[in-house]
């Protein structure tokens, strides 16, 4: 029995005026028990909805959601005390100290002498020395973790984290994936959802992709890794970009990317470059990494099936051994 | 405790760690009512025989008081916690609506009773009621602040901002609660405002909890027990369907 299970959910908001807006569209994927899990998808893919729809927050219009068997809506009780629900929204209850908010969190769930698992989930989330603060007086990054200390007080087998790292300090991602990692091995199951998209190749072994609604990708990891076997040439420049490039190129500032399939293009590319005279610095070639399946995907550019492996053609640049080894051209091109 | 025992005593908690505001202010507003009205109208209000106005007034300021501050709590929890996401860690409990209800409508008796008893303990200094019927003091007691809490609950989920939830209580709750007879009995009214009178429900809820304390009333405390307790069944009806539907809470 899958521990989460969404068979063709759809959800339409009605508009005042024009069509009902569909904020998902048939989504079916199954979760299996020990999981982990992650949803990827742009803003408004409805990765929230499909979140709350699971959470009894917001109901389906269509379709079916269970956690281990429990329909969350005609058995909703027994479903939500198999899921801890960390929310996107910094939410927090003004009136209580830590401690405070996780005894009453346990009480709602019914659990009694909860008092040594909340001392441990303090400890394991660095919340030990403000167990009697208000929560108030806690920073983002403090209330996040009592966020996610709420959600797990009543030990749920389901783990589900709405973007739980989103304005977080480097500490807190560390202390905050370590503390998961360890439930997911004890065998919890763990749903993310992250804009962080390295966070999602490394914690993830399975990981479905939404776009407008729809499940546009659900594959393993490494598969989907895979199935992006292409190149990205990265490079520096300051001047305005060749036309040929516009729809190709990722820019961040002055950085630029172009995902290129196979050696050829990257060697049109360069010619391109040389032909128009750019001054280009730090050019690198390095192996496409999740985010480059994640706009291939986007934009539509995926089949939903690994890509048959094309070896690059040989051309006389120095080799890309590794995702992350980089091979950098010293020398800005002339 | 269980969950809606929980959720009940969170929802106590939170008005006790600011009863500053939510009892004792109730309080000292009683206590400027009983001041003003009671120095203004001693002499010149003559309401039962045997009753002086100051006496009299005290048990109308006590019910004012705990069907204010009954629907205060429920409606303002629910708003602010609305406003501020918070309601999210209630919903995402496997709580059911009659865990909601029974909790929110639980405490809402709690401060109305609190406010209450506070309430009487500052304004009897001016004019003693009597006890004449102490059980009907309890009854009307406990089922007006229930209804007041049940209102609140109705109130707190179709609010969406502050702004509704001030016109609510100003445009709704204060008029029924000033015009039912907390400073005068309506046997002064001319006749057709006495029977406009009788169709307002808090007008039963103060009546009869006067009887308690005089044993003497505008209508018969058993009419009163019927309108109060339809009344408050009626509200109860529909703030726990509204909860079980999940009216503005869930999507």
């Amino acid at each position: 029995m899958p521990a989460i299970s969404f068979q063709s959910v759809s959800k339409s908001y009605r508009s005042a005026r024009g069509p009902a807006l569909k904020a998902l569209d048939e989504v079916s994927l199954d979760i299996e028990p020990g999981e982990f899990f992650g949803l990827l998808g742009p803003n408004g893919a409805g990765k929230t909805t499909l979140i709350s729809i699971l959470a009894g927050l917001t109901r389906a219009t269509a379709g079916r959601v269970t956690v281990h068997g429990h329909d969350v809506q005609a058995d909703y009780a027994q479903a939500r005390r198999q899921l801890g629900i960390v929310p996107q929204e910094l939410v927090f209850d003004p009136f209580f100290n830590v401690r405070e908010a996780l005894r009453i969190q346990s009480g709602y769930f019914g659990v009694r002498n909860n008092e040594a698992w909340i001392d441990e989930l303090l400890e394991s989330l660095g919340l030990a020395d403000k167990a009697g603060a208000n929560m108030r007086q806690l920073s983002g990054g403090m209330k996040r973790r009592v966020l996610v200390a709420q959600a797990l007080v009543h030990k749920p087998p389901v783990i589900v984290l709405d973007e739980p790292t989103a304005g977080v300090d480097v500490e807190l991602r560390q202390t905050l994936w370590q503390f998961i990692a360890r439930l997911n091995k004890q065998g919890h199951t763990v749903l993310l959802t992250t804009h962080y998209l390295e966070e999602a190749e490394a914690l993830c072994a399975r990981i479905a992709m939404l776009k407008a609604g729809r499940v546009v990708a659900l594959e393993h990891t490494s598969e989907l890794l895979k199935a992006a076997s292409s190149n990205v040439l990265r490079f520096k420049i300051d001047s305005a970009l060749p036309p040929e490039f516009r729809d190709k190129a990722r820019v961040t500032g002055r950085i630029v990317q172009l995902p290129a399939h196979d050696a050829h293009e990257i060697e049109r590319y360069l010619a391109i470059i040389r032909q128009a005279g750019l001054r280009v610095e730090d050019v690198e070639i390095r192996k496409a990494d999740l985010e480059d399946v994640f706009l291939d995907v986007m934009s539509a550019g995926y089949s939903g099936k690994p890509a048959a492996a094309q070896p690059p053609a040989p051309i006389d640049l120095p080799p890309v051994s590794d995702a992350r080894e980089e091979a950098k051209l010293e020398a800005p091109l002339p | 405790m269980s969950g809606w025992q929980t959720l009940f005593y969170k929802e106590v908690l939170r008005f006790w760690k600011v009863s500053f505001q939510t009892v004792a202010a109730p309080v000292l507003t009683a206590v400027l009512y009983m001041l003003i009205f009671g120095h203004v109208l001693q002499d010149h209000v003559k309401v039962y025989d045997t009753v002086s106005y100051t006496a009299f007034l005290v048990p109308g300021l006590v019910m004012m008081s705990v069907l204010q501050n009954a629907f205060a709590n429920s409606s303002s929890s629910l708003v602010q916690s609305k406003i501020m996401g918070s309601l999210v860690f209630v919903l995402l409990t496997p709580l059911s609506h009659w865990s909601w209800f029974f909790a929110y409508v639980g405490s809402s008796v709690a401060r109305g009773l609190a406010v209450g008893l506070g309430v009487f303990a500052v304004t009897v200094f001016f004019g003693q009621p009597g006890f004449a019927a102490p059980a009907w003091i309890l009854v009307f007691a406990v089922m007006g602040a229930a209804m007041l809490g049940g209102l609140g609950v109705i109130a707190g989920l179709w609010a969406e901002k502050f702004d509704q939830m001030a016109a609510f209580q100003n445009f709704i709750i204060m008029p029924m609660t000033f015009l039912s007879g907390v400073f005068y009995s309506i046997h002064s009214l001319p006749p057709f405002w006495q029977r406009v009178s009788h169709l307002n429900p808090f007008f039963y809820m103060i009546d009869g909890f006067r009887y308690g304390f005089f044993g003497v009333s505008d209508v018969s405390p058993w009419l009163s027990l019927a309108i109060v307790a339809s009344a408050l069944l009626a509200v109860s009806g529909v703030a726990v369907h509204l909860l079980r539907i999940g009216y503005k809470i869930r999507g």
